[in-house]
């Protein structure tokens, strides 16, 4: 299958990114160097191609009640403008998705984001559901439409009121709003990736030049966008979780407080997640005390008995320390926990850490 | 972007060079490490494995491990010996080999080395002209 690309593929690669394959997609995982990226997001202001992601629009009389059966949180507490992290999950309860559900400003509906390569799975499921239910609404895989960018860091909210205009700054976290930046017509959401304040705006792709140009900060790529999520403890959709090679309920993953058990319709796979509330394994963050790199795929041991992996991991740029995030018995998760992390068959000292890591 | 190829050292496919330091009678030294381009490919290098003093070599062999942020790499000897020395000041600094890959950021320094084995070595031209 041929990759996706990004609408600004091109000049990206002129400005010196190099590229990797993800979701399906040919995106620039670094344009200088990633602790470069890193640093500027925390200390300033960086922007991110994001066109990777997925958008879903979803109107009619009975988008509320399709939204509500095919999420976890709860859709009703939205007004327009307004926006919740959520879940998708399958009627096993374990999570085929993590995703933003936006109530759209002006009544034009909802608007979800799914991860890079899951736009056409989620567009399937919410018209199969659809045509199940018999429900009066439309369903809109709207991914090629838009380009998508973050532009995160402490000066982000300064940085889109100049390109925007100063009503920006009443845009409250998780809300989302019109504007307009290079004359563009945008969506600006008060969201992000990285633990910082920052947007994500979504513009018509054809009109992603004008809009990407308009951020007058460091280009940031892939690479950095991976350490910045980690650092916060943060999931990455197909490799904290995935259906098949890391199936977890919204509880094992740590985002049981996105499931509104109480919440009506219920959602698909409401019975069997009421159940599991305790779960056994538990996803928390570990910081390696010996030398080493934690690193997706790596076990964790205690005196040698493998109890738990890892499932992300890296050198923090901003403590200089090594960080991973992953699954433990419940048993094992309080932060100080004593534990191994198995590097190359070397059992390297390690202990259970909150996140954001500090 | 071009990356420096010192025309003194050889290089093996896999990016690791070898200067031989001293060429007296049986006592033949060398130093080794990564190349410009291989710290560029690399990216923010975090974390290096090398073998410790008085271990033995062979080259074409793996004889350590290099993690950036985003990637982990094995290392290859360009040539056989003993360890002789370990630029342990990599431990804590491992980013020199961003920062000076043919100095500062070097490995290893190796004896008993046999140069005729430099023979199986690019020369600075040739492999400039394989990361071409």
């Amino acid at each position: 299958m041929a990759l996706r690309m990004p609408p600004l593929r091109e000049r990206h690669a002129e400005r010196g990114a190099t590229f990797t394959e993800f979701g399906g997609w040919e995106m620039p995982v670094e344009f200088d160097s990633i602790r470069t990226e890193h640093t500027a997001v925390r200390e300033a202001a960086g922007v991110f191609d994001v066109s990777h992601m997925g958008e879903i629009r979803v109107g009619g009389p009975d988008a509320l009640e399709l939204m509500q059966r095919l999420t976890t949180n709860d859709v009703t507490r939205l007004s327009p403008g307004e926006g919740q992290y959520s879940a998708v999950v399958d009627d096993r309860g374990v999570v085929l998705d993590d995703t933003v559900v936006y109530d759209l400003p002006e009544e034009a509906g909802y608007l979800f984001v799914p991860n890079a390569g899951h736009d056409v799975r989620m567009y399937e499921r919410w018209t199969d559901h659809r045509e199940e239910w018999g429900l009066d609404a439309t369903v809109e895989d709207a991914t090629e439409e838009y380009g998508m960018f973050a532009v995160q860091g402490p000066d982000a909210e300064a940085l889109l009121a100049d390109a925007a205009d100063e009503s920006v700054r009443d845009v409250g976290r998780f809300e989302i709003a019109t504007t307009t930046v290079a004359d563009v017509p945008v969506l600006a959401a008060r969201t992000g990736y990285t633990g910082e304040d920052g947007f994500e705006i979504l513009c018509p792709a054809d009109e992603s030049k004008a809009v990407w140009s308009a951020f007058d900060c460091q280009p940031c790529g892939l690479g950095a966008r991976d350490t910045l999520r980690i650092e916060h403890g943060f999931l990455l959709s197909g490799q904290d979780f995935d259906p098949e090679d890391e199936p977890r309920t919204p509880y094992e993953a740590g985002i049981g407080f996105v499931v509104k058990l109480d919440a009506e319709p219920a959602f698909v796979g409401r019975d069997t997640l009421a159940e599991g509330t305790d779960p056994e394994m538990r996803f928390v963050g570990v910081e390696l005390l010996d030398r080493g790199v934690p690193r997706h795929g790596y076990d964790v041991a205690d005196d040698g008995e493998v109890i738990g992996h890892l499932t992300s991991g890296t050198m923090s740029p901003t403590l200089d320390r090594p960080v991973g995030l992953g699954y433990v018995p419940a048993e094992y998760a309080d932060p100080g926990t004593r534990v191994q992390v198995v590097v190359r068959g070397k059992h390297k000292q390690a202990r259970i850490s909150d996140t954001p890591f500090q | 972007m071009s990356f420096e190829t010192p025309d003194d050292l050889r290089y093996l496919e896999t990016h690791e060079w070898a200067r031989v330091e001293s060429a007296e009678e049986s006592a033949t030294t060398a130093r080794i490490g990564i190349s410009d381009f291989a710290q560029d490919e690399l990216g923010d290098v975090v974390f290096v494995e090398l073998p410790e003093p008085g271990e033995s070599l062979d080259q074409d062999a793996q004889f350590g491990v290099i993690e950036s942020i985003k990637a982990v790499s094995d290392l290859y000897a360009p040539l056989s010996g003993t360890v002789s020395a370990v630029n342990e000041t990599l431990f804590d600094e491992p980013e020199l080999v961003n920062d000076d890959p043919y100095g500062d950021g070097w490995m290893l320094e190796l004896e008993d080395v046999d140069e005729s084995e430099l023979d199986a070595l690019l020369a600075a031209d040739a492999y400039a002209e394989q990361i071409d």
